[in-house]
C-alpha cells in the first residue's frame, strides 16, 4: 500500500484551499473529453461530481444499482444543509463552523479538509439556489434557517422535512441534463462488483447487469466511488435496504485503506423495533427532544400504561444526568443514556426496547394546537408506523444506527490509497471525525461533488496521464473472472439458511458488541462469532434461482458477504482504539461520571487499515492528526 | 403552421382543441336552450325566433360551419385520444382498477359522447331536417315540437340523451377551464360549481320541454 | 395470477414486510422469491410500487407501498398484487417495472440550466413564501408512477405537470419555461403515455397528494408556449 500522505497544502488554514487550487495542474480544455470518469453512485455526492465533471467537458459514466439516481439514499434527509452565510448575522462564519465541527467530531477529523468543507458550504447553497431547490423562504422572501445540534447560531437551510429529497433532486436533473447533452453516460440496474487496478492505478470496475446478470467491465481514466455509507452492517439501520458497503469494500481489498470504521453514529430518536420481522428503522426528527421529554419507569417491570405512572414515579433521566443540556443532550449521549436504561430493565414497550419521548406538558403549556403545527407531520408518521396517537400518550422512542463517519481513507485530494481512485461523500471518512453533526452530511456530499472532487481529479488527471488499455488486459480479464467465480459460489452453495437471517444474526452480533458502548471482552467476543458466521455463511447459505435474471437474492448475498468481513474490522477497529470519542464510547474509558474519555496523546490520529488477504488480520496505518487552529478540549454537557 | 401541428400533435394540444370546441357547443347549447325556452310563451315567439334566423339567409351557415367543425375536430380528437388511452395500457389490471375520484360524468364522457353523436343525428333528422318526424311541417317548430313529443318513445329518448348532455357538460365545462389553462387553483380541484350550474341549465331546460309537451302543459 | 399464503402476519407488520416474510418462506422451500422494488421504506425514494386490491399503493391516502401497514387489512383477507400496467412502463420481473420513462421526460427539459459554479449569491433571488410553497407542494414528487398506474389512460401528466410547476413557479426556472413545457409534454407522448382525461385518480393516487392543479399549469405553458411565445422555444424543442 502506498504510504498515507495526506497531501494538505502548507500556509494559514485559510489560504489552503486557494493556493492549492492555483498550484494544481489543469487540463486542457480540449483534452478534457478525451479523459472518461467513472463514477459509481448517484445520490448527492456521485450525482454531483457526475454533471459537474460532465460540464467540465469530461467524458462520463455513471453507475448505480436503482432504476434511477433519484432514488439514492440521500433522499431520505430530513432536516437541512449547513452553510456558514450568517444571512443571520448572528456571528456565523466560516471560521464558526469550522470549528464547531471539528469540535463536534471530537477531534478526531481533519482540519484542512473541514476547513475546506466550511468555505465551500457557501457556494453550495447559492447552486442549489439557481437550480431551483425550493429551500424555504421568509414572508420576504430571503432564505429560512434554522438551528441545529451542536452550534449556537441558526446556518441551516431547508425545505421543509425534505431537504435531502430537494438537493438530490437538484444535482439528479443537473445530471439528467448532462445526460440530455451526451456528457454523461448512465447504467441503471448496475452494481459495481469489483475494481480493476492497472499497474497500481485504478482503472475500471467490473459491473454486473441486475437484470440480464451480465458481467462487464469499464474502462476510464479514474474511478470515483460516491456509493453512501456502511450502516446496514447492523442489519437495523435507518438506511435504505439497499444501502451496501460493496462498492467500498471490494475497493478496500484492491489496496484502498479504510479508514476508523468502528465510527458509526446512532440517532437517539427512532421508532422502535417491533417484531422480529422488522425490516428497517425510521428516525423521527431530532427537533421533537425541543418540546418532549425523555423518561422511564423508576420501577423494573412496571406494567401500567404511561399515563397511569405517577409523576414520582418516572425517571426523567436526561435531566436528571445532564441538568444544563437536559432532554437536548447531543445524539451520542441521549442514545447511550437510552440504551443505559433499557439495560438496567426499565425500558418500555415490547422487549423493553424503548423510553417515553412525552408531550403532556409541552401540550398543556403551549396547547395542541401549538404542538400540531410545529410536529404535526411527525405525529402523523408516527401513528401511522405504531397505531399509537403521541396526542394521547407519549411516544416511544429508540436509538438506531444512523450514519457512519468512516470510510475509505482518502487525502486532501478525496484520493485514496490507489491512485486514481476517488471517494466522496459518506464513502470517505474525511470531514466528520468521529461524530458527525446534525445537517452536515448533506453539505458535505454536495462539497465534495460539486466544488472539491472537480478540481482535484484534474490534477490526478494531468500529472498521471493514464495510458489506453483494453478490456482484454490480463488484469481486466482476472477481476472479471473473479467476480463471476464469486457469484456462481454463492449460487453453488444451496444451503439452509436464508441471506436475511445471516445478515440479521450479524446484526445482532454488531449491535450488541460494537453498537452504542463497546467493551474489549464484548469486541473480542464479536471478533471470535463474526468469522464462524462468516464460515457457515460460505457453506450453508441459500441463494435461489440463477445469475442470468434479475435476482434480488442474489445481489442481496453479495452484500451480506461483504458487510460479514467489514464487521470483523469495525470490531477490531475498535477494539485498538482505547478510548471513547464520539460516535465511538469504550465502557472502559470514561469518566467518573460516565462521560466519554478521549485518550488525545495514543490516539489522535486516523486509523487506516490496510487488507491483507482473506482471513488474515488487517494492518493498522496511522495518519497522526495535528490541532493547530482547534484547540483539543474535553466535551462537556452538564 | 407550425404551431398549429405542434399543438395538434401532442396529447395536451388535443386536449386544449377538444376542450375549445367543446365549448363553442357549450356556448350554442346555452342559446338554444334559451330559446327552446320560448316554447312556454307560445307559437309566436319560437316561431318568429325561427323565421328571424332563417330570414339571414346563407348566414346561417356560418355558425353552421363552425359547430360542423368544431363538433368534427372534437369527434376526431376525442377518437384519437382515446385510442392512445388504450394504447398506454395494453394489459388491463387483472384485479381490475379501483376508480376512487372519478366522477359518473368522467367515467361517461367517451361512451357517453358517442351516444350524444348518434341522439345529434337523429335531432337533426328529427326537428331541422324533418325526415324523422311523422308530422314535420317546414317553417313551424312550435307546431313540429307539440306533435313530435306525443310519442312516448320520443319522449324517453330525448329525456336520456338531455340527461347523457347534462353529464357530458358536467366534466367537459370544468375540464375545459383545465385543459386551456384558466381554471384558477384551488384547495379543492375537484370541486365545480359553474360546470355544475351549465350543466343543470342545460339538462333541466331541454328536458322541461317533452315533459311540459306530453303532460299537456304546452299545447 | 399465483396466490401465495402468508400466515403470522401481525398488525404492526409493514406491507413490505409482509412480503419480505412471504418471501422469507419461499427461499427456506427454496423457491424463487417474488422480486419487487423497494429501498428507502421511508416513503420518499419512490421506488415501491404496487397495485394492492385494485388501488395504487393500497387503501391508506397520501401513503406510499411501504408505510402502508397490515392494520389496514382484516386477518384471512385475500390480497391482490399487480405491478403497474402501462406501455410505457415495461415489466422487468414479477412486481418489478422500468420507470427509465420518468427520467427521460426529466431529461427533455426538467432542470434548470445553471452549470457548476455560475451561481450569484442565493439571497439575490428573492421568492415570496407562498410562491416556494406551492412550488414545494409540487417539487414533493416521488416519481413512483402511482399516477400512470391509477389512470384509466395511462397518462403521465400529473408527474410532467408537477416538475413543471416546480420550476416554472420560480424566478430562476423562467428563461426556460415555455421550451420546458413543450419539450417535456413531447416526450411524453414519444413514451407512450396516455393523454389526460381530468378523471382525477392520479391526485388520489398520489402518495404526497400532489394537485392536479399542476396540470393545470403544465397546460397553460403549452398551450402559451405554442401559441404566443415566439418562435425561440418551439425552435428550441424541435
Amino acid at each position: 500500500m502506498r504510504p498515507l500522505e495526506s497531501r494538505v497544502p502548507s500556509g494559514p488554514i485559510e489560504q489552503k484551499w486557494d493556493k492549492h487550487r492555483f498550484e494544481m495542474k489543469l487540463v486542457n480544455p480540449a483534452n478534457k473529453r478525451k479523459y472518461t470518469v467513472l463514477v459509481v453512485g448517484s445520490g448527492l455526492a456521485g450525482a454531483s461530481a457526475a454533471a459537474t465533471l460532465s460540464e467540465l467537458g469530461y467524458n462520463v459514466k455513471c453507475f448505480f444499482f436503482h432504476d434511477s439516481p433519484r432514488r439514492a439514499h440521500s433522499i431520505a434527509a430530513q432536516g437541512g444543509i449547513n452553510a456558514a452565510k450568517n444571512y443571520r448575522n448572528d456571528g456565523d462564519s466560516i471560521y464558526r463552523l469550522f470549528y464547531d465541527t471539528v469540535k463536534g467530531g471530537d477531534f478526531r477529523s481533519r482540519e484542512a479538509n473541514v476547513y475546506r468543507l466550511a468555505q465551500v458550504s457557501v457556494e453550495i447553497i447559492d447552486q442549489c439556489v439557481a437550480q431551483g431547490v425550493p429551500f424555504a423562504r421568509e414572508y420576504g422572501g430571503l432564505l429560512a434557517n434554522r438551528s441545529f445540534g451542536g452550534a449556537q447560531v441558526s446556518r441551516t437551510f431547508y425545505a421543509r422535512g425534505q431537504t435531502g429529497q430537494q438537493l438530490l433532486l437538484g444535482a439528479y436533473q443537473q445530471l439528467e441534463k448532462e445526460i440530455g447533452r451526451g456528457g454523461v453516460t448512465v447504467y441503471p440496474r448496475t452494481e459495481m462488483l469489483d475494481l480493476i487496478v492497472v499497474d497500481g492505478q485504478a482503472r475500471g470496475i467490473v459491473t454486473r447487469d441486475t437484470v440480464s446478470g451480465r458481467i462487464s467491465s469499464h474502462l476510464g481514466d479514474a474511478v470515483v466511488l460516491g456509493t453512501g455509507g456502511y450502516g446496514n452492517v447492523f442489519y437495523l439501520s435507518t438506511n435504505a435496504k439497499g444501502s451496501n458497503a460493496t462498492a467500498i469494500w471490494r475497493a478496500h481489498k484492491r489496496g484502498a485503506a479504510f479508514a476508523n470504521p468502528c465510527y458509526t453514529q446512532i440517532h437517539p430518536t427512532c421508532i422502535p423495533v417491533s417484531g422480529e420481522y422488522q425490516s428497517k428503522l425510521t428516525l423521527m426528527s431530532e427537533s421533537l427532544r425541543n418540546d418532549g421529554r425523555v423518561w422511564v419507569p423508576r420501577q423494573k417491570g412496571d406494567q401500567r400504561r404511561p399515563e397511569q405512572i405517577p409523576e414520582n414515579e418516572r425517571d426523567y433521566y436526561l435531566e436528571r444526568k445532564y441538568p444544563s443540556f437536559g432532554n437536548l443532550a447531543p445524539r451520542d449521549i441521549a442514545s447511550r443514556a437510552a440504551k443505559e436504561a433499557c439495560d438496567q430493565g426499565l425500558g418500555v414497550g415490547e422487549g423493553g426496547l424503548g423510553v417515553y419521548l412525552d408531550f403532556a406538558d409541552a401540550i398543556k403549556r403551549l396547547g395542541e394546537q401549538t404542538i400540531r403545527e410545529r410536529y404535526g407531520n411527525l405525529f402523523q408518521m408516527y401513528q401511522r408506523i405504531t397505531d399509537e396517537n403521541p396526542f394521547v400518550g407519549p411516544m416511544r422512542i429508540y436509538p438506531a444506527v444512523h450514519y457512519t463517519m468512516g470510510g475509505l481513507w482518502v487525502d486532501y485530494n478525496l484520493m485514496s490509497t490507489i491512485p486514481g481512485l476517488h471517494v466522496i461523500g459518506e464513502a470517505n471518512f474525511s470531514d466528520h471525525g468521529a461524530n458527525r453533526l446534525g445537517a452536515s452530511a448533506l453539505m458535505q456530499g454536495l462539497a465534495d461533488g460539486y466544488f472539491v472532487l472537480p478540481a482535484t481529479i484534474g490534477d490526478y488527471l494531468a500529472s498521471s496521464k493514464p495510458g489506453r488499455i483494453d478490456t482484454d488486459h490480463p488484469d481486466v480479464r482476472q477481476a472479471e473472472t473473479e467476480v463471476t467465480e464469486s457469484t456462481s459460489k454463492l449460487l453453488g452453495i444451496k444451503g439452509k439458511r436464508t441471506v436475511d437471517s445471516f445478515h440479521r444474526e450479524l446484526g445482532k452480533i454488531m449491535w450488541d458488541h460494537c453498537g452504542m458502548a463497546r467493551n474489549a471482552a464484548g469486541l473480542q467476543r464479536a471478533l471470535q462469532l463474526i468469522p464462524e458466521l462468516r464460515a457457515e455463511f460460505w457453506s450453508n447459505v441459500n441463494v435461489p434461482g440463477s445469475h442470468a435474471e434479475l435476482n434480488q437474492a442474489l445481489e442481496k448475498a453479495g452484500r451480506v458477504a461483504d458487510f460479514l468481513e467489514l464487521g470483523e474490522l469495525m470490531c477490531a477497529d475498535a477494539l485498538h482504539r482505547e478510548e471513547s470519542c464520539g460516535g465511538h464510547f469504550r465502557e472502559e474509558y470514561q469518566t467518573g461520571d460516565g462521560e466519554a474519555l478521549r485518550n488525545d496523546e495514543l490516539f489522535a490520529y486516523a486509523a487506516a487499515w490496510e487488507y491483507c488477504g482473506a482471513n488474515q488480520p488487517e494492518r493498522m496505518h496511522r495518519e497522526p492528526l495535528g490541532f493547530e487552529y482547534v484547540q483539543l478540549a474535553q466535551r462537556s454537557y452538564k | 403552421m407550425n404551431r398549429l401541428r405542434l399543438l395538434w400533435d401532442s396529447s395536451v394540444g388535443k386536449k386544449v382543441v377538444m376542450a375549445v370546441s367543446g365549448l363553442i357547443w357549450v356556448a350554442y347549447l346555452v342559446t338554444h336552450v334559451l330559446a327552446n325556452l320560448l316554447v312556454f310563451q307560445g307559437p309566436g315567439k319560437i316561431n318568429a325566433y325561427s323565421a328571424l334566423l332563417r330570414g339571414t339567409g346563407g348566414a346561417l351557415w356560418a355558425p353552421r360551419l363552425v359547430l360542423i367543425g368544431a363538433l368534427v375536430l372534437h369527434v376526431i380528437a376525442a377518437a384519437q385520444l382515446t385510442g392512445r388511452g388504450q394504447e398506454a395500457r395494453p394489459v388491463a389490471y387483472a384485479a381490475g382498477r379501483r376508480p376512487h375520484a372519478s366522477t359518473l360524468a368522467a367515467r361517461t364522457i367517451r361512451w357517453g359522447g358517442a351516444l350524444i353523436l348518434l341522439f345529434l343525428v337523429y335531432h337533426v333528422l328529427h326537428f331541422t331536417v324533418g325526415t324523422a318526424h311523422p308530422d314535420f311541417v317546414e317553417g313551424n317548430p312550435y307546431q313540429n315540437v307539440i306533435t313530435g313529443f306525443r310519442d312516448p318513445v320520443v319522449v324517453l329518448v330525448y329525456l336520456v340523451a338531455m340527461a347523457g348532455v347534462g353529464l357530458h357538460l358536467y366534466h367537459g365545462v370544468w375540464s375545459s377551464g383545465r385543459s386551456v389553462g384558466i381554471s384558477p387553483p384551488s384547495p379543492r380541484p375537484l370541486r365545480r360549481s359553474l360546470a355544475l350550474v351549465l350543466a343543470l341549465l342545460v339538462w333541466i331546460g331541454f328536458s322541461i320541454i317533452p315533459i311540459a309537451v306530453y303532460a299537456g302543459l304546452v299545447r | 395470477m399465483v396466490e401465495y399464503d402468508a400466515g403470522d402476519i401481525g398488525p404492526d407488520m409493514s406491507f413490505l414486510e409482509m412480503l419480505d416474510v412471504v418471501n422469507e418462506r419461499l427461499m427456506e422451500r427454496g423457491e424463487v422469491p417474488i422480486a419487487f422494488d423497494h429501498d428507502c421504506r421511508e416513503g420518499i425514494c419512490g421506488s415501491c410500487s404496487l397495485m394492492i386490491n385494485g388501488v395504487a399503493h393500497g387503501p391508506e391516502r397520501g401513503t406510499a407501498t411501504c408505510q402502508l401497514h397490515m392494520r389496514s387489512f382484516a386477518d384471512g383477507d385475500t390480497i391482490s398484487v399487480e405491478p403497474w400496467r402501462a406501455r410505457a412502463f415495461p415489466i422487468v420481473k414479477d412486481l418489478v417495472v422500468d420507470r427509465g420513462a420518468f427520467d427521460r421526460i426529466i431529461q427533455a427539459g426538467g432542470y434548470i440550466t445553471a452549470p457548476t459554479g455560475s451561481a450569484r449569491d442565493a439571497n439575490t433571488i428573492l421568492i415570496s413564501k407562498d410562491t416556494v410553497d406551492t412550488a414545494m407542494d409540487a417539487a414533493q414528487c416521488i416519481a413512483c408512477g402511482a399516477c400512470v398506474a391509477a389512470c384509466p389512460n395511462g397518462s403521465a401528466s400529473l408527474f410532467t405537470a408537477s416538475k413543471i410547476t416546480h420550476l416554472s413557479l420560480l424566478p430562476q426556472g423562467q428563461p426556460e419555461r415555455y421550451g420546458r413545457a413543450l419539450r417535456m409534454v413531447a416526450q411524453m407522448d414519444i413514451e407512450h403515455f396516455g393523454g389526460c382525461t381530468l378523471y382525477g385518480e392520479c391526485q388520489e393516487a398520489c402518495p404526497k397528494e400532489i394537485s392536479i392543479d399542476t396540470i393545470t399549469r403544465m397546460n397553460r405553458d403549452f398551450l402559451r408556449a405554442t401559441l404566443s411565445q415566439g418562435h425561440g422555444a418551439i425552435a428550441r424543442a424541435e
